[in-house]
């Protein structure tokens, strides 16, 4: 009892308050961050960001799934009720009749799942040809896959889309596969660790007699597994995300993506049942989220500062 | 292995890759170019119309308001996607208490489609019983029209594209923060540097080349923003929520003027480039 009484910080009257701990140096001072006006100034402040980061983006969400499961009169009604009168789940199951929502999200499973497979295959072997085996003009090569990044993806949609058509891959995955494999990020964040693998691992193995697909699939792979589960993550991540070129690429009612699909039907439901649609679509996402959440925010940071 | 054994193993590897990267990058962007100059509906044959889509571009009425409104939205953008961002990461570095928590929360909306954001603010704007309006009332404020109303639609998408935006700005300056060294710090407060001076002088040299960076990037990105006018406002009210990405796909898929459209792209093409190239240069320049 006793010590679970000193385990919490007395306001105001504790003689020696528990100091804030500090692990890393940052702009204020660990002397000035404890000292009295310092740790009172820093909880203000820190209940002040929990709960402007609570509002900001927690209750959005908290709005969205809650909209789901009230009626259609709760919905439209002022001032709203924060918390459902009576919660049901029949606004799901209703989104989920009228979206299609089942053979929605199949499709953009599938795309994502196949993007992922086409993407990995394409790039990985690209990245290790560039890296490894350097062939004349791979620089050359690798310099036109990263200018591509300069061209942002909007502004070629049109002729993109004016080639997909050409090539009768309208309403067809590879419509949308072909597109996703030709990533110059990928390559480069690919080929960039593939450097870092020391020469001697190669060499060893070349000298047990391994090809260059050996070498690839038993000593390349095996040592990349971080980079390929980050690449990987966001290829799936973007995949499902992607609006714009499935929009245009799969039109047929039985093909879209559930993005297109929520975006074709919402204005013909109900404002819950939008909401119920969205939270299906949203779901997929955050448990991926959850799960890995330390290889996407790693990812983030890998990728974006220039190595 | 002999050089051409080598060269043909390394091409074999590399050939599914060319091919993507030939039929669906590089190939657009000739065809972008090449369709500027024609007039094509996907169904007749293409004949050749010299800089007639380019004055057709020009002159249309919502050509010049496409413009500025991109250029207000990107401005505008930055000033929410960019500098708030940099605060907050500021102020995340400094707790040292549900870093984690906050982290979370505030990359979570960047994993969403962005169709869920965006239908999702579609009933926040609603202007009778939205969200935001019902704020606005709980706090005896007027409602307001939102995407209603040609001065305050702009300004809605920029918040949309900020909220599910800003996450991973914030994480990757949190993660350049994090990489000053704290001896610079200690040497700053020593000369008697205060909290302001330290940021001034420690923290935004330190970070200097990412928020370059991320500048251009920004620009880049905003500067094609298409999702938030189309599902939200369709252009209106008073053509004030057109955007360039937005005109370009009105002029390919409700006008069938393709060719329209890739004469719209090329000019967005060479203004973005010419982005591209300040920002190498930039970059460059530096020593580090």
């Amino acid at each position: 009892m006793t010590s679970l009484a000193a385990a919490r910080p007395k306001r105001g009257r504790a003689r020696t308050p528990r100091p804030i701990h500090v692990q890393f140096r940052t702009i204020v001072s660990p002397h000035q961050l404890n000292s009295r006006w310092g740790r009172r100034i820093y909880w203000l402040v820190l209940a002040a960001v929990v709960v402007t980061f609570s509002l900001a983006f927690v209750l959005p969400l908290y709005w969205m799934v809650t909209g789901a499961m009230k009626t259609p009169e709760e919905v439209a009604q002022m001032p709203p009720t924060l918390v459902p009168a009576q919660p049901t789940l029949t606004p799901f199951f209703e989104a989920w009749e009228l979206f299609d929502i089942g053979t929605l999200l199949a499709n953009t499973v599938y795309y994502a799942l196949g993007a992922w497979i086409f993407c990995m295959c394409v790039d990985v072997a690209a990245a290790y040809a560039l890296s490894k085996l350097r062939p004349a003009f791979g620089n050359v090569i690798l310099g036109a896959m990263l200018a591509t990044l300069m061209i942002p993806p909007m502004v070629i949609l049109i002729p993109l889309y004016v080639t997909i058509v050409d090539l009768g891959l309208l309403n067809n995955p590879w419509g949308l596969w072909f597109p996703a494999a030709a990533n110059g990020f990928n390559i480069f964040l690919l080929k960039r660790f593939f450097d870092s693998i020391p020469r001697e691992l190669i060499e060893a193995a070349q000298i047990d007699g391994a090809g260059p697909l050996r070498v690839l699939w038993s000593v390349v792979l095996p040592v990349s597994r971080p980079i390929l589960g980050v690449v990987s993550i966001f290829t799936i991540v973007t995949a499902f995300k992607d609006f714009v070129l499935p929009l245009l690429v799969m039109t047929d009612s039985e093909k879209m993506t559930i993005s297109v699909g929520l975006s074709q039907t919402a204005g013909a439901v109900t404002q819950n049942q939008v909401m119920g649609g969205l939270v299906i679509a949203a779901v997929p996402m955050i448990i991926v989220f959850f799960v890995f959440q330390r290889h996407i925010m790693a990812g983030l940071t890998a990728g974006s500062i220039k190595g | 292995m002999g050089v051409l054994r080598r060269n043909l193993t390394a091409y074999g590897f590399l050939c599914a890759a060319l091919f993507c990267f030939t039929v669906f990058a590089w190939y657009p962007m000739v065809r972008e170019f090449v369709l500027s100059f024609q007039k094509t509906d996907l169904i007749n044959p293409p004949e050749w119309v010299g800089l007639a889509n380019f004055r057709g571009a020009v002159q249309d009425p919502a050509f010049w308001e496409a413009w500025l409104n991109t250029v207000e939205f990107t401005f505008l953008a930055l000033l929410c996607g960019y500098a708030v961002p940099f605060v907050v990461a500021l102020v995340l570095n400094e707790l040292r208490h549900a870093r984690a928590y906050l982290r979370f929360v505030v990359y979570l909306p960047v994993m969403l489609p962005p169709i869920v954001a965006v239908l999702l603010f579609r009933w926040f704007y609603d202007p009778g019983p939205g969200l935001f309006n019902q704020l606005l009332d709980l706090a005896g404020l007027p409602p307001l029209a939102w995407l209603d109303s040609s001065s305050t639609a702009l300004i809605s998408l920029v918040l949309v594209s900020t909220w599910m935006n800003m996450g991973s700005a914030t994480l990757i300056y949190l993660a350049a923060l994090q990489n000053i060294p704290s001896e610079l710090y200690e040497a700053a407060e020593l000369d008697g540097a205060g909290i302001f001076r330290r940021i001034r002088h420690v923290t935004i040299p330190q970070t200097r080349l990412i928020l370059l960076l991320m500048l251009m990037l920004q620009i880049v990105a905003t500067m094609q923003v298409f999702i938030e006018p189309y599902m939200l406002t369709g252009g209106g009210p008073e053509n004030s929520t057109v955007t360039v990405a937005y005109l370009m796909y009105q002029f390919a898929f409700s006008q069938m003027n393709y060719g329209q459209a890739g004469a719209l792209g090329m000019m967005l093409m060479l203004v973005l480039l010419v982005f591209a190239a300040l920002q190498l240069r930039w970059t460059r320049e530096d020593p580090a």
